[in-house]
């Protein structure tokens, strides 16, 4: 044999050979996030999950786009025209970035919900961490290769809306828009970052991959539906808003609303994103319509928009770090038999 | 079998350290009051077969761990090549090939896509991978199934394919976590074949547990026996026989004599001589086995049949495991502790 046995005997193991070892055997995360790139994307579950976000894109931009072009003949004030393929809803169809909110956390939990205890099923798990690899190599891996599907699938997902959106307004989008729409992807890539890190937590804490989806989506359920709900509910026992309710009350329940509902990401990401994609919103706050408005109706620049959506983003990055930390100390105190 | 005193050789030759590849220094392992594996000290010379024999429980697989650094010890150190596996984890893994207990495999992937994992996790390049990949397929005869999904394999090809999954990394050293468990005995004859083959071509030394003891007998030059976190001996098969018995009895058949009950009997040494489904059985002072054979040879019989009865692993293994489960505290196994 070769190497191996030639090399280092008892004797002669000096700290240099051990040494180049531990050197030679750097980035192991990378090969772990190679294949796992290589599964996601080869799997039915990715051209499952494109279908879906395709097809909801296209349906949004679709109903988005008619309206756009009968706004764009009246009011030509309007700026970033071409932003609101990303936030109009004329009828029942959400708006993109709605749309975003509510099946981005799908596509974080279907790349993480079976990363560490499909390995235990299929007892690869003890196969894979006697290879020369640092343990918290393999959830390293995993996360970033989940993230880069997710990017991949996002970027896709983006530049279809927007270039068939061009199509149909026959207008592309400016510099300005471009830069706000990257903005954009990067937020939602956070926002759908942080599903992933809570699917891959789950995935180490429940034995059986269908507990971990099951529990991964009870938590979407709760999280970006029924937060509207809940909100709503304890904003009105907590301020009742009669029939003859002051201004300052109708304004206290909403506040409370509003504030419960940002414990959810979703709305997090609502709010960052609305700020975003709308360069005339100037607060991610609630805006009281009294007829003639105080703001000066103008738009901010993309800097300004950032600002605003500041503490939004940091607490959606603060939660990716927080979940996946916890799902990478828990899995490096799991025993390999586990 | 102590750290320092070197260990014999089977010629009775003290050999150097620098021989021992796996050592182990009062290992432990606790987990909460429970005493996985309790002080082991371990001496695993260089292209020597050991076998770890215990039942189910007993904490092979943790001492397995221990060893790659994949779990920490409670106390004690282990040494493998050595490296301590606890400070250099990764240099003993580029070194040691693993077939885990029940080993598993990429379902969804081909048996030669499964091994390229392995072959990039160790850094190898594609070009030396792919053909070592290919002569390792060839060895455990999966050539025919190289490119078939790993799904549809039998546990038997699912263990050869394991076994060529370790020695992709060509590894000096060959741990076996219960290889043989659930394939059938083809399956276990082209698998201890596979690994003796190993031993003499490639000097790989080799590491297997095991609770069947007559699969460890076949290959093993020296055996551990391995109850409840204590190594309650070692050694090779005769000398834990020969520490084991202090009775001498025989099963003897005999052909075309009348009078063979008569005729052991007059055996010096022999103290009874009983007739139990078909066999004769001899109680004797000493080994009278050349005894045996003359006087039935003589007398103008056919000898079909002599072993020693309580003297295989079969007895050992019961011996020890029975004692484990009598004795209430530290085993206080009847004949010497560990010899080496």
């Amino acid at each position: 044999m070769s190497a191996v046995t030639a090399g280092p005997t008892a004797a002669d193991a000096s700290p240099s050979t051990a040494r180049a070892g531990r050197r030679r055997f750097r980035g192991g995360w990378r090969i772990v996030a190679r294949k796992e790139l290589g599964d996601h994307v080869r799997s039915v579950r990715f051209v499952i999950l494109v279908i879906l976000v395709v097809l909801a894109g296209l349906a949004s931009v679709q109903s988005a786009s008619g309206p756009i072009r009968d706004a764009a003949d009246a009011a030509s004030q309007t700026p970033s025209i071409f932003l609101y393929l990303f936030t109009l809803s004329p009828q029942s169809v959400p708006a993109f970035h709605e749309f975003i909110g509510i099946l981005g956390p799908l596509l974080g939990i279907a790349f993480g919900f079976d990363a560490i205890n499909g390995e235990r099923a299929q007892r690869t798990l003890p196969r894979l961490v006697s290879q020369p690899i640092h343990r918290d190599e393999i959830i390293n891996g995993k996360f970033v290769a989940g993230l880069g599907a997710i990017a991949l699938v996002l970027a896709c997902l983006v530049a279809m809306v927007a270039g068939y959106g061009a199509l149909r307004l026959g207008m592309g989008p400016t510099l300005g828009d471009v830069a706000r729409i990257f903005a954009f992807y990067v937020v939602t890539l956070v926002y759908i970052a942080l599903w992933l890190a809570l699917s891959l937590l789950l995935s180490v804490v429940c034995r059986r991959a269908a507990t971990a989806a099951l529990a991964a989506i009870a938590v979407w359920l709760v999280l970006t539906l029924f937060m509207g709900l809940i909100a709503s509910m304890i904003a009105d026992s907590t301020h009742k808003v009669g029939a003859d309710a002051t201004t300052e009350e109708v304004l206290a329940n909403a506040r409370t609303e509003l504030t419960v509902r940002r414990f959810s990401p979703d709305q997090l990401y609502k709010d960052a994103t609305g700020v975003l994609l709308n360069p005339s919103r100037q607060s991610t706050g609630i805006v009281v319509d009294t007829g003639a408005t105080s703001a000066v109706p103008t738009s901010l620049p993309l800097d300004q928009s950032l600002l605003l959506a500041w503490w939004q983003v940091v607490v959606l990055v603060a939660g990716t770090i927080v979940l996946f930390a916890a799902a990478y100390t828990t899995f490096m105190r799991q025993e390999v038999r586990a | 079998m102590s750290a320092d005193a070197p260990p014999l050789d089977r010629a009775g030759r003290r050999s150097a350290t620098a021989d021992v590849v796996i050592q182990t220094n009062k290992l432990t392992k606790r987990y909460g009051d429970k005493t996985a594996v309790d002080n082991l000290d371990l001496a695993i010379r260089r292209g020597e077969v050991f076998g770890l024999l215990g039942p189910n429980g007993a904490g092979k697989t943790t001492t397995i761990l221990m060893l790659l650094g994949l779990t920490e010890p409670t106390a004690g150190t282990a040494r493998v090549d050595g490296v301590l596996p606890t400070r250099d984890p990764l240099v003993v893994k580029s070194r040691v090939g693993y077939l885990p207990d029940e080993v598993g495999f990429y379902e969804d992937m081909t048996a030669r896509q499964n091994l390229r994992y392995t072959a990039d996790l160790n850094r190898l390049a594609r070009r030396d991978g792919e053909a070592r990949i290919a002569g390792l397929l060839h060895d455990v005869g999966l050539d025919a199934d190289a490119d078939r999904k790993v799904g549809a394999f039998s546990r038997g090809m699912r263990q050869r394919l394991g076994l060529a999954d370790a020695l992709v990394k060509d590894p000096s050293i060959l741990i076996l976590d219960e290889p043989t468990v659930n394939i059938d005995p083809e399956g276990v004859r082209e698998l201890l074949l596979l690994v003796e083959r190993l031993r003499s071509d490639q000097g790989v030394t080799v590491l297997l547990s095991s609770h069947l003891l007559h699969q460890v007998e076949q290959v093993c030059d020296r055996i551990g026996v391995f109850v409840a976190g204590r190594l309650v001996a070692s050694g090779t098969i005769d000398e834990l026989a020969a520490e084991l018995t202090d009775r001498w009895i025989f099963a003897v058949g005999v052909r075309g004599l009348s009078d063979a009950e008569r005729l052991l009997a007059a055996i010096p040494g022999v103290t009874a001589v009983t007739r139990r489904e078909g066999r004769l059985h001899l109680t004797a002072s000493h080994d009278v086995r050349d005894d045996v054979q003359r006087q039935v040879l003589d007398a103008g019989g056919t000898l079909t049949h002599l072993v020693r009865e309580g003297a295989d692993l079969d007895a050992i293994y019961h011996r020890w495991f029975r004692t484990d489960e009598d004795a209430a505290g530290p085993v206080t196994g009847p004949p010497a502790q560990v010899r080496s």
